[in-house]
């Protein structure tokens, strides 16, 4: 490999607003080559490819494709200067036929329907709408649509999540060849098995910045784990523990999942959630732990399998019900859980109001007394209470929490709580879950900030492709056995059941 | 990260002081808009307000302002009920021509049937189906108008009669007071109340504000949807009966010119038509508003088109203006 790199971008940085996505990222691809390019949630990965592909400015760095600076400022441009995209989410307009969407990109149609074919797809409409189109397929499309006009760079994201195997089969079957024709394919995916067996290099990403290059080989996924935690990896292990793993049992669990399945995302996830205790749920991005949070709220009708609430059996045709059961849900997007133009007790007392028999006169002593004790113990700042939008973000996560200790919900399903808010009311979250489970209450807890982990909760389920990877004590969830595990890998440092097998760790051409 | 802990304690310029007066208290603005158009016409037309006027101004401001009740609960939901003047007129006719076979009290329950119906059937359509209210409502209004139209062939030999007490709440006055005050005041503060202290009250500020929020905190809407055009339709019904004691001359388009005002009434009172916003205390000054603003441009002589296009314009511009003062960003 001494060839001149095909891609090779540099000191790439962008900030949103005070906030830094990339600070100092580089990325250089060589032709021929598949490149994996690596990170844990907010590294800056979605940062770096939407630079790339020309939907950001970045506010400083060079990016030169074959020697030569661009200066992309579009996608359009991107495909000019040869870097074609396949985002994660289907790009065909749903309203218009396929043919149609072809022309909109001006991509030639022979080439094009020689890759459907190349990819599995043998009798395709190209006058079928694409609404009508099955999701595999479409992406199966977007990616033919990008081969069409044969990049230099192609860049696909995630692109085998939603594909079954023999579609993702043909998929990488079809990368392989385009680095056979000396053209390079970027490659992201959360999974080590494809980019094991597909990739040449990666790139790690960590904060923002590029922090190693590693060729892949044989047990290189230790080294890529060890690059993306970075320092944590040792200061792991030293951080207090709550109450300790004892689980309890022999009690009867109080929310049992047994091979519950949420349509292609959730598969088989059994794991059971007791009386006072906080369960972690760690994942990464998409892999299902939305569908888990739907179904358990009874937002979703889950496709399989069945959830008990204290050891019965139970359907949930909407929250109302889970309601019902005492399960409360408290969605990670606080747009979604408030009533922002109402005040902070109508935000808090809603549940009250919900079913059937209290839609008469409210006794408004009573509220004001059940409402003023949840605001005073989580300590809302109610200044501006007469608008829940008023209030800074972390006051309207806590009123999000603060309705289901008034409402006294048994089991609380927190979907990422503590996301962009200030230190001090995550600690608080923090203390008030705990002494959630001290009550003998249930705590749901997905949570995207690792280290959380072991601060609140008693034991952390990973989840990965939809499926339950682990189940860890706290005592154990550091930050490093909890990545490699959301990253599928095993929970022993075992080499011989590692994906890829073998012993040596990667070579590493630090940046 | 700690931005938003932040306090400020800085002096606030007093712009936005009285922005923030006025957005805490949202009726300041329009009992201030009220009185002057008042001031207005008593300049144009020196010795105009008196009892008389005051008295006449009320009672034709009643049904207006109780069918812009009907626009008010719906708004608040995000919805709107185009309906209301149909029914109104449905329940008017239908009682006119059955108390004429039937005793009174017979006959107002017959009229509420459809009213009862159309609100049912607007209901379903909205809360289940999630048909556009003011498509849905616009639809069982014209098939309302439709079926009444039938109604009358098969009653055309009847005629129609307004029973006395009709008349009397509609236009008698009592010392100088309105009857029709009567049953407004218990309806208007029933409103306030459900808006304001209860349950269900509370669920069409939620349901309007956040559906999603809502749903998830266990509020089944189509329930709530389809109590609230239920309840809309009987309204509607009931201002019919007070109208018609009121024109006293039942036809087939008795009610259908207050829709329109109606909406406009609790729009310039401050209901947001996005809902999760506003009140029914608002709603009944943007009724009075409405109908001094009638009166003006009446007094001003002008041919008829330009009194339209100027009360257009008062109203946008009120609006406009409102929100302004009101809306705290």
């Amino acid at each position: 490999m001494t060839s001149s790199p095909l891609l090779d971008a540099t000191g790439v940085a962008k900030n949103y607003g005070a906030v830094a996505a990339l600070r100092n990222a580089s990325l250089s691809v060589l032709p021929g080559e598949v490149h994996a390019l690596m990170g844990a949630n907010g590294a800056g990965k979605s940062t770096l490819v939407k630079i790339l592909t020309g939907a950001v400015p970045a506010d400083s760095g060079s990016i030169l494709i074959r020697g030569q600076s661009h200066d992309i400022r579009s996608p359009a441009q991107a495909r000019r200067a040869g870097l074609v995209s396949v985002y994660q989410e289907p790009a065909l307009i749903p309203d218009l036929d396929v043919a149609s969407n072809l022309r909109l990109t001006r991509t030639p149609l022979e080439p094009f329907r020689q890759w459907v074919r190349e990819l599995g797809v043998p009798d395709l409409d190209i006058y079928a709408t694409a609404r009508d189109i099955p999701l595999a397929i479409q992406r199966v499309l977007d990616l033919a649509r990008a081969l069409a006009i044969e990049p230099d760079v192609l860049l696909l994201d995630e692109m085998t999540a939603a594909l079954p195997a023999d579609l993702a089969e043909k998929v990488l079957d079809v990368v392989r060849r385009q680095s056979k024709a000396g053209r390079s394919v970027i490659f992201i995916s959360h999974r080590f098995l494809e980019i094991a067996a597909l990739c040449d290099r990666a790139t790690v990403l960590r904060d923002g910045e590029t922090v190693g290059v590693v060729d892949i080989e044989p047990g290189v996924e230790e080294r890529i784990v060890e690059l993306m935690l970075g320092a944590k990896m040792e200061k792991a292990r030293a951080a207090a523990l709550p109450s300790g793993d004892a689980v309890p049992s022999g009690s009867q669990a109080r929310l049992g999942l047994r091979n519950l399945r949420v349509g292609t995302r959730l598969q088989d996830v059994s794991f059971d959630l007791h009386n006072g205790e906080v369960l972690g749920v760690v994942a990464l991005e998409g892999q299902g732990q939305d569908q888990l949070f739907g179904a358990l709220s009874g937002s979703i009708r889950p496709s399989g399998g069945t959830i008990e609430v204290d050891g019965r059996p139970v359907e949930f045709a909407h929250p109302a019900d889970a309601v019902r059961e005492g399960i409360a849900y408290v969605p990670g997007d606080r747009a979604e859980a408030l009533l922002m133009q109402q005040s902070v007790q109508h935000n808090i007392a809603l549940p009250f109001s919900a079913s059937l028999r209290n839609w008469g006169p409210i006794d408004m002593r009573k509220e004001r007394q059940l409402v003023g004790s949840a605001i005073e113990r989580l300590q809302i700042d109610t200044r501006a209470q007469r608008e829940v939008q008023r209030l800074s973000g972390g006051n309207q996560q806590k009123v999000t929490i603060a309705r289901w200790i008034a409402a006294d919900a048994r089991t609380i399903l927190c979907f990422d709580p503590t996301r962009g808010i200030d230190v001090r009311t995550k600690k608080e979250i923090y203390r008030l879950l705990r002494e959630l489970a001290e009550q003998g209450k249930s705590v749901l807890f997905y949570t995207s900030e690792l280290e959380e982990v072991q601060f609140v909760c008693d034991r952390a389920v990973v989840i990965f492709g939809g499926r339950v990877v682990d189940i860890f004590p706290a005592s154990v969830a550091d930050e490093a056995t909890l990545t490699r595990a959301s990253y599928g890998l095993p929970r022993d440092e075992k080499r011989d059941i590692a994906p890829t097998g073998g012993e040596a760790s990667g070579q590493v051409n630090a940046t | 990260m700690s931005l938003g802990a932040t306090s400020t304690t800085a002096p606030v310029p007093l712009r936005r002081r009285i922005k923030r007066f006025m957005s805490d208290r949202p009726l300041v603005p329009l009992l201030i808009l009220l009185v002057l158009l008042v001031l207005v016409l008593q300049i144009l037309r020196p010795g105009i307000i008196n009892e008389r006027w005051i008295a006449n101004t009320i009672k034709f401001a009643i049904p207006l302002a109780l069918l812009a009740g009907c626009q008010t609960m719906t708004m608040l939901t995000g919805g709107i009920d185009l309906s209301v003047g149909t029914v109104a007129t449905m329940s008017a006719f239908i009682m006119a021509t059955q108390v004429i076979n039937h005793d009174p009290a017979v006959a107002i329950l017959i009229c509420m049937i459809p009213a009862v119906l159309i609100g049912l059937a607007n209901g379903i359509g909205v809360g289940v189906f999630r048909v556009h209210p003011l498509i849905m409502t616009l639809g069982t209004s014209l098939i309302g108008i439709g079926c009444l139209q039938v109604y009358q062939r098969t009653v055309i030999a009847t005629g129609t009669k307004v029973p006395d007490f009709l008349g009397w709440l509609g236009t008698g006055l009592t010392y100088g007071v309105p009857n029709a005050l009567l049953l407004f005041l218990p309806v208007a503060a029933l409103i306030i109340f459900t808006l304001r202290r209860t349950g269900f009250g509370r669920l069409l500020y939620a349901v309007g504000d956040n559906e999603k929020a809502a749903r998830l905190s266990g509020v089944v809407y189509w329930k709530v949807i389809i109590a609230l055009y239920i309840i809309s339709s009987v309204l509607a019904g009931i201002v019919g009966l007070l109208y018609v004691g009121l024109i006293k001359a039942p036809s087939l388009s008795l009610v259908e010119p207050l829709v329109l005002p109606s909406v406009a009434a609790a729009v310039i009172g401050g209901t947001s038509i996005f809902g999760g916003r506003g009140g029914y205390t608002g709603t009944i000054l943007g009724a009075l508003i409405l109908t001094v603003l009638t009166t003006l441009l009446t007094v001003l002589q002008m041919p008829e088109g330009a009194r339209r296009i100027l009360f257009g314009l008062i109203i946008l511009l009120v609006t406009a203006a409102y929100l302004r003062i009101i809306e705290d960003r």
